[in-house]
């Protein structure tokens, strides 16, 4: 292991502190993040309430800590589904080839000519806004990426003597899958799934940030944003925090994923 | 070069008759009556019976799909529900907002990233290039919507230089439509700034590896004369791709900045109707953004060999 290097040392502190808040905010926050106290409404940062409170009198501090947990727990179910689909899907597609491999992919890249941002928001027009909903949409709009990733790696997989070997010996091809394409394509997997998990994690504060989120009362960082935009001249501290909570979450994914990258994928080493 | 064109322009009819056929199952997936979900909840008995005939719902649904392409090739993807208006109407109003906020914002983005990120690559793991690397991770890690709300904060109510809140088309008055697109246009510019100058920089590095930029050294030209003359041109090949997808993507849908800002853009518009379930919107919008989508990628591709003469060959 080469040592690491300050860039990859503040990533994994940022991840271990957003993660450390995420499992801390669902068992335990400074005050209930659902509690309105009309007579402390938009208190600046101080004590007791550490980084204010908001329209409703609830303490910021501790709907940060709740949120982190919902925007963590959202995307991790949501990269789990499309790293699922777009790997089974993909291996399919490129251990199979022909007629299979050219619907699945025709599909494919008809999703693909959306922008994923976009293919969420028509996704969840039907699903509807809600938890669920959200992680059905964004799941499908992140597959098609991971299927032509998976694909693409085991299309050139299929031609090593190896996995002629594996036929050869008799076995069918769900083992050859399992056994012996599966472990050889996790690494760009893995690539692609932290880096989407940024980009889900992203997404998902869009969507609650247009309102078509997560609903309130419960919070997200999203929604804790689109509610501070009317007092943002008064209490700009709204507006600040859940903005500074993204924004270090996806610093620490992409100095990681960079880090992860250059591990994995010796080829884009030093780029 | 039209023979390129040509099969490159016939490569896109299958994708765009599959999201036409997404779009379409779109109101067939959602549960109730399409006519009803069409034509809005206060819709009287007789004109659901007229857009149910219009539909064709009491015939087969491939039927009921070529009725609805049928229209919407010739440009009518039905009224609004909440206005009224023809869909084709609105969303082209709205696409002009948006397409001059995104066009200005990525025009500026490459002319500031593309220099920069060569710079970067020129000086290889020096501090300038440690430096562009780590705004550029900060820029890419700021979510737009955030970046947008503290750039309102400061310009529009700290400092108070520039209007808060509406919006002047830039085509009506062009002085006030530029100052209203100040805002916006910064906020995208940063993001995209720090998306196009990795790429950039990484394609560069992957330039100056090879053979001939070293025989270029060798011949004794000027550093200078190197990057403007060799490396520049080929490196700029991955870096116009994405800067294609940057293009279709926002042209798609800028809708958190246009919220942050209150722009009457597109991506402002989808949002509206999905909140207000105005599915003719929803579908022409969707419709819309894909072909919008194709068309930016597809004249990204024809003038891919302007850069790189090689692509036509294949």
């Amino acid at each position: 292991m080469r040592p690491m290097r300050p860039n990859q040392i503040i990533g994994l502190t940022l991840i271990a502190l957003v993660l450390s808040a995420a499992v801390i905010g669902t068992f335990w926050t400074p005050f209930d993040p659902l509690r309105i106290d009309l007579r402390n409404k938009l208190a600046a940062p101080g004590l007791p309430n550490l980084l204010g409170t908001d329209e409703f009198g609830r303490d910021i501090l501790s709907r940060l800590m709740a949120a982190a947990g919902t925007s963590t727990s959202i995307s991790l179910i949501t990269v789990s589904f499309a790293v699922c689909g777009g790997v089974t899907l993909g291996m399919i597609a490129g251990y199979a080839r022909g007629a299979v491999d050219r619907a699945i992919m025709m599909v494919n890249d008809a999703m693909l000519s959306f922008p994923s941002m976009l293919l969420a928001l028509a996704l969840l027009s039907i699903t509807g806004a809600n938890k669920y909903g959200i992680i059905l949409a964004l799941g499908l709009a992140y597959t098609p990426a991971m299927v032509r990733v998976v694909r693409g790696a085991v299309l050139s997989l299929r031609e090593r003597e190896f996995i002629e070997a594996s036929r050869i010996m008799g076995n069918s091809a769900a083992y050859t899958m399992l056994r012996h394409l599966l472990p050889n394509c996790l690494a760009p997997v893995i690539v692609l799934a932290t880096t989407m998990f940024g980009s889900v994690l992203l997404t998902e504060s869009a969507l609650s940030f247009l309102g078509l989120g997560v609903p309130p009362p419960a919070p997200t960082w999203g929604n804790m944003l689109a509610s501070a935009r009317p007092h943002m001249s008064a209490a700009p501290w709204l507006g600040i925090f859940p903005g500074l909570c993204i924004a270090l979450t996806l610093l620490g994914i992409n100095l990681f994923g960079d880090a992860i990258r250059d591990r994995l994928d010796p080829r884009m080493r030093g780029l | 070069m039209l023979r390129f064109a040509l099969t490159r322009l016939l490569s896109t009819i299958p994708t765009l008759l599959l999201v036409s056929i997404a779009v379409f199952g779109l109101i067939r997936l959602i549960p109730g009556d399409p006519a009803s979900l069409i034509m809005g909840d206060l819709a009287d008995t007789a004109a659901l019976e007229a857009a149910r005939q219009a539909m064709g719902l009491d015939r087969p649904v491939p039927v009921q799909f070529l009725i609805w392409l049928g229209k919407a090739l010739t440009g009518d993807l039905g009224n609004s529900i909440a206005s009224n208006e023809p869909v084709l109407d609105l969303v082209l109003r709205r696409f002009a907002t948006s397409a001059w906020m995104v066009l200005i914002a990525v025009a500026i983005a490459t002319l500031i990233a593309v220099p920069l990120g060569m710079l970067a690559a020129r000086r290889q793991n020096g501090a300038l290039d440690l430096g562009i690397i780590a705004m550029s991770t900060l820029l890419v890690s700021i979510p737009t919507f955030w970046l947008g709300l503290m750039i309102l904060l400061t310009f529009g109510l700290k400092l108070g230089w520039l209007p808060v809140i509406g919006y002047v088309a830039i085509t009506s008055d062009t002085k006030a439509g530029l100052i209203y697109l100040i805002m916006p246009v910064l906020t995208l510019v940063l993001h995209e700034v720090g998306i196009i100058v990795r790429m950039a920089r990484a394609s560069t590095l992957d330039v100056l590896r090879l053979d001939y930029v070293t025989h270029a050294r060798a011949k004794g030209l000027s550093e200078a004369a190197i990057m403007t003359k060799h490396v520049a041109r080929n490196a700029f090949g991955p870096t116009w791709t994405l800067i294609g997808l940057i293009l279709g993507n926002l042209l798609g849908g800028v809708a958190v900045v246009e919220t942050v800002f209150t722009m009457p853009g597109l991506g402002r518009l989808i949002v509206d109707a999905i909140y207000a379930r105005d599915y003719p919107v929803i579908q022409g919008c969707l419709l819309f953004v894909a072909v919008i989508y194709m068309v930016v990628n597809l004249i990204v591709d024809l003038l891919y060999p302007i850069f790189d003469p090689r692509v036509t060959a294949q």
